[in-house]
């Protein structure tokens, strides 16, 4: 059994920080090539490696990350 | 997006409290003050106090907190959020109330509400956001700028026959008997995330049990003010503000834990400089 995890932004309130690209253990996330409604390049998945640790949601000041975790 | 089908309800492990409105936080992007105000939303959902907790807010970037926070909340003038709490907590004791103040409101133009308020043994809470600077008004120095920090005020950097030295205040309060808890902590990796949440909560705990002032300083970052990127930011913070500004506890249990030399303070670090 695998842990599997994932997480959510909410695209439009990101601000693109990068603050959650910088603490995620996996490096699972970086900033979008395209931006949302203000301008700003908001963060996204750009693997499956994560882990469901929350880290990112943790010190995300927007508290914009839903994070999501399961066993496989 | 990856991994989509574990995104269902019974999967969720973390989520934004609803302690916290929808609103979108005017703060720049980056900035501490959102990652604090869900610290310590966070801590009052757990407890289940949110109908019995009154904020202050403060004048500087987190005027606006009130718009953040799902609870009772009154704004004061700049600097006297102490006196407002210390007001608002006589008059309901069982309550909790907490003020949010940055490092000018608290430490320059609201210094004598705060060593009063601390040194009566109100029973309020204090959080404190140290970033250095005045960050709503344009990044001057603020009493807590370090040796050598360049600011709007300090374009070559804070000197110390000038600009005297950076104000210890939070060692300062330790001293006086009305506090009881006192804490330095920060909000940029997930441990000190952590260990900030449950400096947070035994601040609420011991307000309950009535055993006087709660101190908690969070070290910050003002990345615009800064002129820095915000993860540049944090870390400049680790490595410039920690050994000025020594994360973890001061007083507990209204017993210093951790003593202060002022001698320390009179090491002028080299700074690298704030571009
Ligand atoms: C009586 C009064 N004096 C001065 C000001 C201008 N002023 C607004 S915010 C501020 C300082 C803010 O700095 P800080 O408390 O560190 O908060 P930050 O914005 O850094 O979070 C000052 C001097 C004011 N609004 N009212
Ligand atoms: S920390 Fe939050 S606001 Fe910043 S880039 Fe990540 S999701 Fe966006
Ligand atoms: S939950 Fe953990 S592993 Fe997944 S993206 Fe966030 S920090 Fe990375
Ligand atoms: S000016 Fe500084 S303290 Fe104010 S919101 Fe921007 S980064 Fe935060
Ligand atoms: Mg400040």
């Amino acid at each position: 059994m695998a842990i599997k995890g994932a997480i959510v932004v909410d695209k439009e309130k990101c601000k693109g920080c990068g603050v959650c690209a910088s603490v995620c253990p996996k490096q699972v996330i970086a900033l979008s090539k395209n931006v949302n409604g203000k301008g700003y390049n908001y963060a996204e998945m750009v693997n499956g490696d994560c882990i469901g640790c929350a880290s990112c949601g943790m010190v995300c000041p927007d508290g914009v990350i839903t994070v999501y975790k399961a066993k496989v | 997006m990856f991994n989509e089908e574990i995104v269902k309800p019974e999967n969720l492990v973390y989520k934004k409290t609803s302690v916290l409105t929808d609103a979108v936080m005017h703060y720049c992007p980056g900035c501490p003050h959102g990652t604090i105000h869900r610290i310590i939303a966070e801590v009052i959902d757990e407890m289940g106090i949110q109908d019995k907790t009154i904020g202050i807010a403060p004048v500087g970037c987190s005027v606006l907190a009130y718009n953040y926070f799902n609870v009772d909340f009154v704004e004061a003038a700049h600097g006297r959020a102490p006196a407002l709490a210390s007001a608002i907590q006589r008059l309901h004791p069982e309550h909790h109330t907490f003020t949010y103040q940055g490092d000018g409101d608290l430490a320059a133009i609201g210094t004598a509400e705060t060593i009063h308020a601390c040194n009566r043994g109100e029973n309020i809470i204090i959080f404190f956001v140290n970033n250095a600077i005045y960050g709503m008004t344009g990044g001057q120095m603020a009493p807590t700028t370090l040796v050598g920090m360049k600011s709007a005020t300090t374009p070559y950097g804070r000197r110390v026959d000038l600009n005297g030295w950076p104000l210890q205040i939070t060692e300062l309060v330790a001293q006086l008997p009305g506090t009881n808890f006192v804490t330095r902590q920060s909000a940029s990796t997930p441990a000190d995330v952590r260990k900030a949440k449950a400096a947070v909560r035994k601040a609420f705990e011991n307000q309950a049990a009535k055993k006087g002032t709660q101190f908690v300083e969070f070290v910050s970052t003002c990345n615009s003010g800064w002129k820095m990127t915000p993860v540049a930011a944090n870390e400049w913070m680790r490595q410039n503000m920690f050994p000025k500004y020594v994360l973890g506890d001061i007083k507990v249990e209204g017993e210093i834990v951790r003593e202060y030399n002022p001698a320390d303070s009179k090491v002028i670090r080299d700074l690298v400089s704030v571009k």
